[in-house]
């Protein structure tokens, strides 16, 4: 695995009249050949600016203040060195944009224009991005469907005589148009029941299989990611807060939010518990805290909170911080409620016991 | 985006995703072929125990001309009660009618047939006072709270004006004030003074939804009808939500109507659960035995659909697009079977039976039945996990 997506310190703010909201704060999130990394947070915790920032698509008042974005795809560095999405001119920008990263978009009912029939949307983006006839492209858009698996006399339904799956599902074929290396999917499932949910994430998982992309999965669904993504990221309040494997974060998740969110679904299987959920809201992004963003909220916090510096450390204490492959060890910003082995404080979602209690009901 | 000429009017068309090829082809005219077959079971509802009969639905249909004379039967022969201090989960995916429901039982929409009634009262009233009683009687919490409150109106005035239509006894503006604060304070808006003035803008989701549960108690229910009251929030606020929705049916013994597609807060917030697909109720039972060993074969894949945090190394994940059972997985393009069962076009059991006779609700326990004719099948499945 080699990291495809580097990005590193990335800080963006929305300059408002009443001063800067720092969305994203010093960020470092990467992204290998061939991995689904799931980064996940509440709304407003900086997760769709994140991605959009660091693929140039952000508008004033929107302002990237620091950082970089490396690419490395195939086609981009084969014979030379990564290159920074944050300094590329427009022309070079438009080449990569759909070619190598791609983006599914939230909610596929606005992203689709109710006016065109779902055939010239999907020609519009093979078109904008290949040079192929006609014929050809035709030809693709219709293959595209047969990917998502919608049937081709789709091709001329319009958008509102789609199910909200199938929406999606076009969404999902438009962003493969190009063979994109990265695909971004902002939240691609949060409108649909849960049955069309899973259809569609085995299909990405498919699909990512045949066609060898990354995927950066952003949602607010942490337990959709665990069972989803390679590693995640979890955010908070324009920070990232904890990194991992997505077992690491399931069986020992080291930051208190992390521990907070496991406890806050409720589970199908295995015995009944309390939940606790996360009481309180997320900060002001106006007006920063010292410290750690969550102290408000947080069940562990103590006076030294105010004097973290955010910066994710090593949950082990190993002394390697990144691991041999960058960016895969279990990192966490939260040094005062570190596992030291074994499992956190408080009675926070542990695997393990569901399983066997599991099979007890169910057979 | 808005979508300036599209706009379909929302009370001609049930669900958006009822109708996925609106017009000729897929919605054929629903006709007798599809009733139900065999007598419908009488199940007692395990909610009962929690106090007396508020609302009660009996075999309630809504049939829909959609134009050129073809149909759509969103509600099928669905009978159940709510019951004070009780929650009763009505679950389902888009377009299987629960909504509808909610909206039969508001009075927003009328059935076609059926019956409702309120504390024993039949319900047969439009617009005049006995509706009025009837609205402030049943409430009704929508499913988003960022368009359910006017954005150009304060949280106080949207307060206000129930309090004032429903609550005749409150005079003068000292008194309406210190009814809308205390109402404010009752879903633990607090201080109440702050958020009274503010816009709906002004808020977070879960602000806006505690606002809209505000206006619903305004008028002093006693049944919520609470349609998907948490899916647009976020995870980390649902269960705040729902917590603070369980608190508000203890303290004030309201009759609850929880309506989801995520049976996994079912599980967690009701006494009962009734399960719907295609406009009938397939399965219905206590929360904890139908999430737990559940009878039809929609109530199976709906489990088996719903993300699995303890299944680590998932079939998601080695790309094993089958999970969901035999051929169930790419199911979901397909829509109810017009005829017979109407999950035959997806089920894996199904037969010519399914396909041609649509099964009533069976007794499985005094407290539990499940329309399928396949029920031992469907058993043997579940026993064996490959659902």
């Amino acid at each position: 695995m080699s990291p495809i997506l580097e990005i590193s310190d990335l800080s963006v703010a929305y300059r408002t009249p009443g001063g800067d909201v720092r969305a994203v704060e010093q960020v470092n999130l990467t992204l290998n050949a061939g991995e689904v990394v799931g980064l996940c947070g509440e709304s407003g915790s900086g997760k769709s600016t994140l991605a959009y920032g660091a693929t140039r698509l952000l508008r004033p008042p929107a302002l990237v203040t620091s950082g970089s974005v490396r690419y490395a795809g195939r086609r981009i560095t084969s014979g030379g060195d990564p290159v920074d999405l944050l300094t590329m001119n427009h022309r070079e920008l438009r080449k990569m944009r759909w070619r190598e990263i791609a983006i599914v978009f939230q909610s596929a009912m606005n992203a689709l224009n109710p006016v065109l029939r779902v055939q010239d949307q999907l020609l519009d983006a093979v078109q904008a991005h290949l040079r192929l006839p006609r014929s050809e492209a035709r030809e693709k858009v219709a293959t595209l469907l047969d990917l998502v698996g919608i049937p081709r006399n789709r091709l001329r339904s319009y958008p509102h005589e789609l199910s909200g799956g199938m929406r999606q599902r076009v969404m999902i074929a438009m962003a493969l148009a190009a063979d994109p290396e990265v695909v971004l999917m902002d939240e691609p499932t949060t409108a649909l029941d849960v049955v069309v949910q899973r259809d569609i994430l085995a299909q990405i998982v498919e699909l990512k299989e045949t066609l060898g992309f990354s995927v950066l999965f952003i949602t607010h669904d942490l337990s959709l990611l665990l069972e989803l993504a390679d590693r995640i990221a979890v955010m908070y309040a324009g920070r990232l807060l904890e990194t991992g494997t997505a077992d690491a974060i399931m069986r020992s998740p080291a930051h208190p939010y992390t521990q907070g969110l496991l406890n806050s679904f409720p589970s199908l299987r295995g015995p009944r518990r309390e939940l606790a959920g996360i009481p309180g809201s997320p900060p002001d992004l106006r007006d920063p805290q010292p410290g750690c963003p969550f102290i408000p909220r947080c069940t562990h916090a103590v006076a030294a909170c105010a004097e973290v510096d955010m910066s994710l450390i090593p949950v082990s204490g190993r002394a390697e911080p990144l691991g041999p492959v960058p960016g895969v060890g279990h990192l966490t910003a939260c040094p005062i409620v570190l596992p030291q082995g074994g499992a956190p404080q408080g009675g926070t979602a542990q695997g393990g016991a569901p399983k066997v209690s599991q099979e007890g009901v169910l057979s | 985006m808005s979508e300036p000429g599209l706009s379909v009017p929302a009370s001609s068309l049930p669900d958006n995703d009822a109708v996925p090829a609106a017009g000729s082809s897929a919605a054929p005219a629903v006709n007798a072929a599809a009733e139900q077959v065999g007598e419908p079971a009488v199940v007692r509802s395990v909610a009962a125990a929690r106090g007396p009969l508020a609302l009660e639905a009996v075999d309630l249909n809504k049939v829909f001309q959609l134009g050129r004379g073809a149909t759509l039967h969103a509600v099928r022969n669905v009978s159940f009660g709510l019951y004070r201090g009780a929650v009763v989960a009505l679950v389902g995916e888009s377009g299987s009618g629960k909504s509808t429901v909610a909206k039969l039982l508001a009075g927003q929409e009328r059935p076609t047939s059926g019956r409702i009634t309120l504390d024993g009262e039949p319900v047969n009233v439009h617009g005049n006072h006995a509706f009025r009683t009837y609205k402030s009687q049943v409430q009704y919490v929508f499913q988003d709270p960022f368009s359910s409150l006017n954005p150009v109106h304060t949280v106080g005035y949207a307060l206000d004006r129930p309090v004032k239509l429903h609550q005749p006894e409150v005079k003068g503006g000292k008194a309406v004030t210190a009814a809308v604060n205390a109402l404010l304070e009752q879903v633990r808006l607090t201080p109440a003074a702050q958020f009274v003035v503010k816009y709906p803008h002004e808020l977070s989701g879960g602000q806006r939804q505690r606002v809209s549960f505000a206006r619903a108690l305004a008028a002093r229910p006693t049944v919520l009808l609470a349609d998907e009251p948490v899916s647009m929030l976020d995870v980390s606020i649902r269960l705040e939500m729902l917590n603070l929705l369980d608190d508000l049916r203890s303290r004030l013994s309201l009759a609850l109507l929880y309506i989801t597609h995520d049976i996994a807060s079912a599980r967690y917030f009701a006494d009962e659960v009734l399960v719907m697909y295609g406009g009938q109720i397939v399965e219905r039972g206590p929360a904890e035995e139908v999430t737990q060993n559940p009878a039809h074969p929609y109530t199976q894949l709906l489990i088996a659909s719903a993300p699995d945090p303890d299944n680590l190394g998932s079939s998601l994940k080695s790309g094993n697009v089958t999970q969901g059972g035999a051929g169930a997985g790419r199911g979901a393009n397909v829509g109810p079977a017009a005829e017979g069962c109407p999950f035959s076009t997806r089920c894996p059991l199904a037969d010519d039976k399914c396909r041609r006779e649509n099964p009533a609700l069976q007794l499985l326990a005094p407290t539990r039945a499940a329309a399928c004719w396949r029920l031992d099948e469907a058993a043997s499945l579940q026993a064996s996990g490959s659902i």
